[in-house]
């Protein structure tokens, strides 16, 4: 099951990749995730993260076309495959079955 | 953008991040980096742009971007090397020639370096057996005479040893070995010759000694106790019987207590025989104040220190100590000699800072100054860049016949790096094939350089161990680099195109400038290295042949060694080839001295004043220069009753006497003392011109001639008839062995002596040159090289400026200017520096020095040019005598 556990970070990663659709490369997710998340998040962490993800067959990847800017270098563009939706499924449900055995009467107490 | 196209991120970290990242991220990686550096840029500002750039490179490098050498580069590679080297082995079999220069320049200069190599191996595997090697330390005297420069002695007093005992912590033991247990042992009607040291048992705690038989805690605490190696024990004693049995050695018998392994060769204390410093107690040896703080000229102190001592704080406690001790002495603080105290550590004995050698010190430690060992290899390296520069401008000389293989090789798709590898793969190989050569070599010229100076035989071993070879293989690979990184580099950049479109080779990259460079710096140090060994060869001649004013010919120096005169000189006397005799303490001239402290005016401090006892006969066979009174008329025996002496005019400066006139002081009274005698009143019977006591490299000091009394040791001067020297010899040595057969005869010639005293001079003489035939036939190959290159590339022009009617000296001219020119800026770079260096450093050690001559400065350059004319000359002669038909037709 190693590949269809995935941390809480790389959880993040994958929903951003979603979020961002066409647009998905290592600088738009790190600024998505530092807008979203409030938190300052590295350039390094994520690229290496994004790696690891397609390493694991949860995102697969291909070169954007070249553009002037980034000196003249093309993006690597994300995408979630088939394993990347259905890890992200995969947690979301266990998440709601956990909530749904929250008590309502004992959630109010605290 | 015009803000963008200025602003770059820095170039060494984009390259660096080329360098280390898989390409498969490489791309991205950079882009993103680039964008973030514009990000920056926009809002923060370049150089905080620059910096998270960098930071960022160097983050990035994390084990996923990171490339691992890829399989299948491995591969081509090492297919790739058989390659290389079939094709460089083809390349050497096509240049003979070259590949014959590269070889042999490489091989001579390497040897040099092996050479090296195995000297500096020697010198630093010295006293490394002992297990606490780097805890051992030895105490240094320095010695400040009133008003002179402090003297640094490897010597110091019995008492610095045993206040070091008692009163210093983070000192865990302390051994004292004293000069000069020695003599002749004496077993039945035998007697064997013995070297060794007093010393304590503390001493096999500090060094690592091992003791055989015997108990080392406890083996020298009683007097009379010997310890001797294995090797003199067999000798006296027959193998393994010697222990409690006892060897007599000046009529006291010593009882051997143990027997230790013989001492290793690279041990700085070389000894047959340790007895026990107690001895020296109860016979008392050395007379009452053999003790005292200032009694330090024959004591070596080693101390062990602890583990963890603190250095620091030991040199305070020493410095409070001699700063007591000082007082002590001298409790008004007018002293005349204040000692302190220094630990040296053992590893810089031999290899280290040169020390004072205190007079009456037998043992001789082996050492080499640090300044001589530096020079040496600077030197050697000096040699060995000069054939590493043969082999890179011959290689890119030949760039042209290499080139379109290279372009051929990176159309077919090898890489920068790979043709890289590939010449220096080939460099290397020219310097492991070279290596063979100079072993050859190397095992030549071993036995030459040991031999060199009978100091260099108990010095140094050469051998030839594995470690020794494996560094000679790492030596190979690294010249082998050196002289081929450069070609490698400038080949690599050949693009392919202009390689395979026959544009000229000269045309894409330009080495010749490059080229000249080396040449003119080989030649540079060529000319300095020849030009060093002619001055320094004629200054040597002039020493010595020096006027010391007297004269040493035919005359034969025979040490008594503690005989009485009277026999030997009666035996001498009637040998007929012996004209005169004399008497004299020490041999002058040659680094002895024999020295008292003088005093004339009783309100004036005493000052040191060298003297040799002599007898009447002394001056007249030397034939001294009377300026003024006479010889000795009184011949006293006992040193109390000497109250005649000769001085030298120096004497009379040093302490005003009469005003500087010989004349008026003859009769002039000075007090004189001595080890002998104190304070003994003596006058002025005749004053002699001045004359070199000492070495040529000191100045003329205060000398005093007093009348030989038997307490001194004594030579024999002999002036012999010249012609049948040998002969005479054969004489004189039969006399002495009617007198002392048990002794060997000890004598040599005065002119013999003044050579050995300068024998230092000559060694570095003698390298110096070896290295300057060294430097010039590798300097002169490479030129020979250049040249055959030159004319083979300028065939053609010389063809057709001869059908146009030059003339063959036009041609050479043509062809060899550049070579002159090249020549005349080595020239004239080199020869003032060396001028300089001579006369601003050398020299200045030489106050009677003759002046550098123009003919000893520009000897050197005469003979290197002479040289280069021959190759020259013979390879434009060939080329301007070829048919010029010939040349022309094919085309």
């Amino acid at each position: 099951m190693k590949g269809t556990n995935i941390g809480e970070f790389e959880e993040l990663v994958l929903l951003t990749v979603a979020a961002l659709m066409e647009d998905a490369y290592s600088v738009s997710v790190c600024d998505e995730l530092s807008e979203h998340t409030g938190r300052t998040v590295k350039l390094g962490v994520v690229h290496a993260v994004l790696n690891r993800l397609e390493e694991k067959g949860l995102l697969k990847s291909e070169l954007g076309e070249a553009t002037k800017s980034r000196g003249g270098k093309r993006k690597r563009f994300y995408q979630l495959t088939i394993q990347g939706k259905n890890a992200l499924v995969q947690a979301k449900e266990m998440r709601d079955q956990l909530w749904e055995r929250i008590p309502t009467v004992n959630w109010s107490k605290i | 953008m015009d803000l963008k196209s200025r602003h770059q991120p820095p170039k060494w970290a984009t390259r660096f991040i080329n360098w280390y990242c898989k390409p498969k991220y490489l791309e991205d990686l950079l882009g993103d980096l680039n964008e973030y550096f514009e990000r920056n840029l926009a809002s923060k500002g370049f150089r905080y742009a620059q910096l998270v750039y960098v930071i960022d490179a160097l983050k990035f490098f994390r084990s996923y971007t990171v490339k691992t050498p890829e399989f299948f580069n491995l591969i081509t590679n090492s297919i790739m090397i058989g390659n290389y080297i079939k094709t460089s082995g083809r390349s050497l079999m096509r240049n003979k020639l070259f590949s014959f220069i590269n070889i042999i320049g490489l091989a001579i200069s390497m040897s040099v370096g092996l050479l090296l190599i195995s000297f500096l191996m020697d010198l630093n595997s010295y006293d490394q057996f002992h297990e606490n090697a780097d805890r051992i330390y030895r105490v240094t005297n320095l010695e400040s005479l009133k008003g002179e420069p402090e003297i640094k002695y490897p010597t110091t007093s019995l008492k610095t040893g045993k206040i070091l005992r008692e009163q210093v912590s983070g000192i865990e033991k302390v051994g004292i070995l004293r000069d000069d247990f020695s003599g002749d042992v004496l077993l039945g009607n035998n007697s064997f010759p013995i070297k060794g040291f007093w010393a304590e048992s503390s001493l096999f705690d500090i060094f690592t000694f091992p003791m055989l038989e015997g108990n080392p805690a406890t083996a020298l605490d009683h007097p009379y106790s010997v310890v001797l190696t294995e090797s003199a024990a067999n000798k006296f004693f027959g193998i393994g019987s010697a222990m409690g049995k006892a060897i007599n050695l000046d009529s006291v018998d010593y009882q051997v207590t143990g027997i230790i392994k013989d001492i290793p060769f690279f041990s700085h204390l070389k000894f047959e025989a340790l007895a026990s410093l107690s001895t020296l107690e109860q016979i008392g040896v050395d007379g009452p104040d053999f003790e005292n703080w200032t009694d330090s000229y024959s004591n070596f102190v080693f101390v062990l220190l602890k583990e963890n001592a603190d250095k620091r704080l030991l040199d305070s406690e020493l410095q409070t100590i001699a700063d007591h001790e000082n007082q002590l002495v001298d409790p008004n603080g007018n002293s005349v000699r204040d000692i302190h105290l220094e630990l040296l550590p053992m590893n810089e004995i031999v290899v280290g800072e040169d020390l004072a050698r205190s007079e009456g010190l037998h043992y001789q430690v082996p050492h080499i100054s640090t300044a001589v060992l530096w020079f040496l290899v600077s030197l050697a390296i000096l040699v060995i860049a000069s054939s590493c520069f043969n082999y890179t401008n011959l290689s890119l000389a030949r760039a042209m016949r290499r080139f379109k293989e290279i372009g051929l090789r990176k159309t077919i798709g090898a890489n920068k790096s790979q043709v890289w590898q590939q010449f220096l793969i080939e460099a290397v190989m020219i310097s492991l094939s070279a290596l063979f050569l100079s072993l050859i070599l190397f095992l030549i010229l071993k036995p030459q350089l040991i031999n060199m100076a009978p100091g260099l035989q108990t010095l140094i071993k050469l051998d030839l161990s594995p470690k020794v070879f494996i560094l000679f293989v790492g030596f190979a690979l690294l010249v082998g680099v050196i002289a081929g990184v450069v070609p490698a580099l400038i080949f690599s950049k050949v693009n392919a195109i202009d390689a395979l479109k026959n544009v000229s080779p000269v045309k894409v990259f330009n080495p010749m400038s490059f080229r000249k460079t080396l040449m003119v710096i080989q030649y540079t140090f060529t000319l300095i290295f020849i030009t060093t060994t002619v001055i320094g060869y004629v200054q040597y001649k002039n020493i010595l042949e020096f006027d010391l004013g007297f004269t040493t010919e035919n005359i034969l120096n025979i040490n008594m060694q503690g005989n009485k005169p009277e026999s030997f000189m009666e035996e001498m006397r009637a040998i007929p080839e012996v004209v005169e005799l004399s008497k004299s303490t020490i041999v002058t001239s040659i680094g002895n001295a024999w020295g008292g402290y003088m005093k004339y005016s009783s309100g004036e401090d005493s000052a040191l004043v060298m003297t040799n006892p002599v007898d009447e006969n002394y001056l007249n066979l030397h034939q001294y220069e009377l300026l003024a009174g006479g010889n000795f008329k009184m011949y006293p025996v006992d040193p109390g009753s000497v109250r005649e002496i000769i001085v030298n005019q120096e004497l009379l400066r040093r302490f005003q006497i009469a005003g500087n006139n010989p004349e008026q002081a003859i009769g002039e009274v000075v007090t004189f003392s001595n080890h002998a005698w104190q304070d003994r009143e003596m006058t002025i019977v005749g004053v002699i011109r001045d004359f070199h006591y000492g070495k040529i490299d000191n100045q003329i000091e205060p000398v005093a001639f007093m009348f030989w009394t038997p307490e001194n040791p004594l030579m024999i001067n002999a002036k012999i008839l010249p012609g049948d020297i040998q002969g005479t010899l054969g004489r004189i040595k039969e006399a002495w062995n009617k007198v002392d057969p048990s002794h060997p005869f000890q004598a040599s010639f005065y002119k013999d002596a003044i050579e050995q005293a300068y024998s230092e001079l000559s060694v570095m003489i003698k390298i110096i040159g070896f290295l300057s035939i060294l430097a010039i036939s590798i300097a002169s190959m490479g030129l020979f090289g250049m040249v055959v290159y030159t004319t083979e590339t300028k065939v053609k022009e010389v063809g057709i400026r001869k059908v146009m009617g030059a003339s063959s000296l036009n041609l050479i001219f043509l062809l060899a200017k550049d070579f002159i020119w090249l020549l005349s800026v080595s020239a004239f770079v080199a020869l003032p520096l060396t001028y300089l260096f001579f006369e601003r450093y050398i020299l200045t050690n030489f106050p009677y020095h003759e002046p550098v001559r123009l003919f000893e400065l520009f000897a050197g350059l005469i003979a290197v040019i002479l040289i280069a004319f021959l190759m020259i000359g013979s390879q434009t002669i060939k080329a301007s005598q070829t048919n010029p038909a010939k040349v022309l037709k094919s085309e």
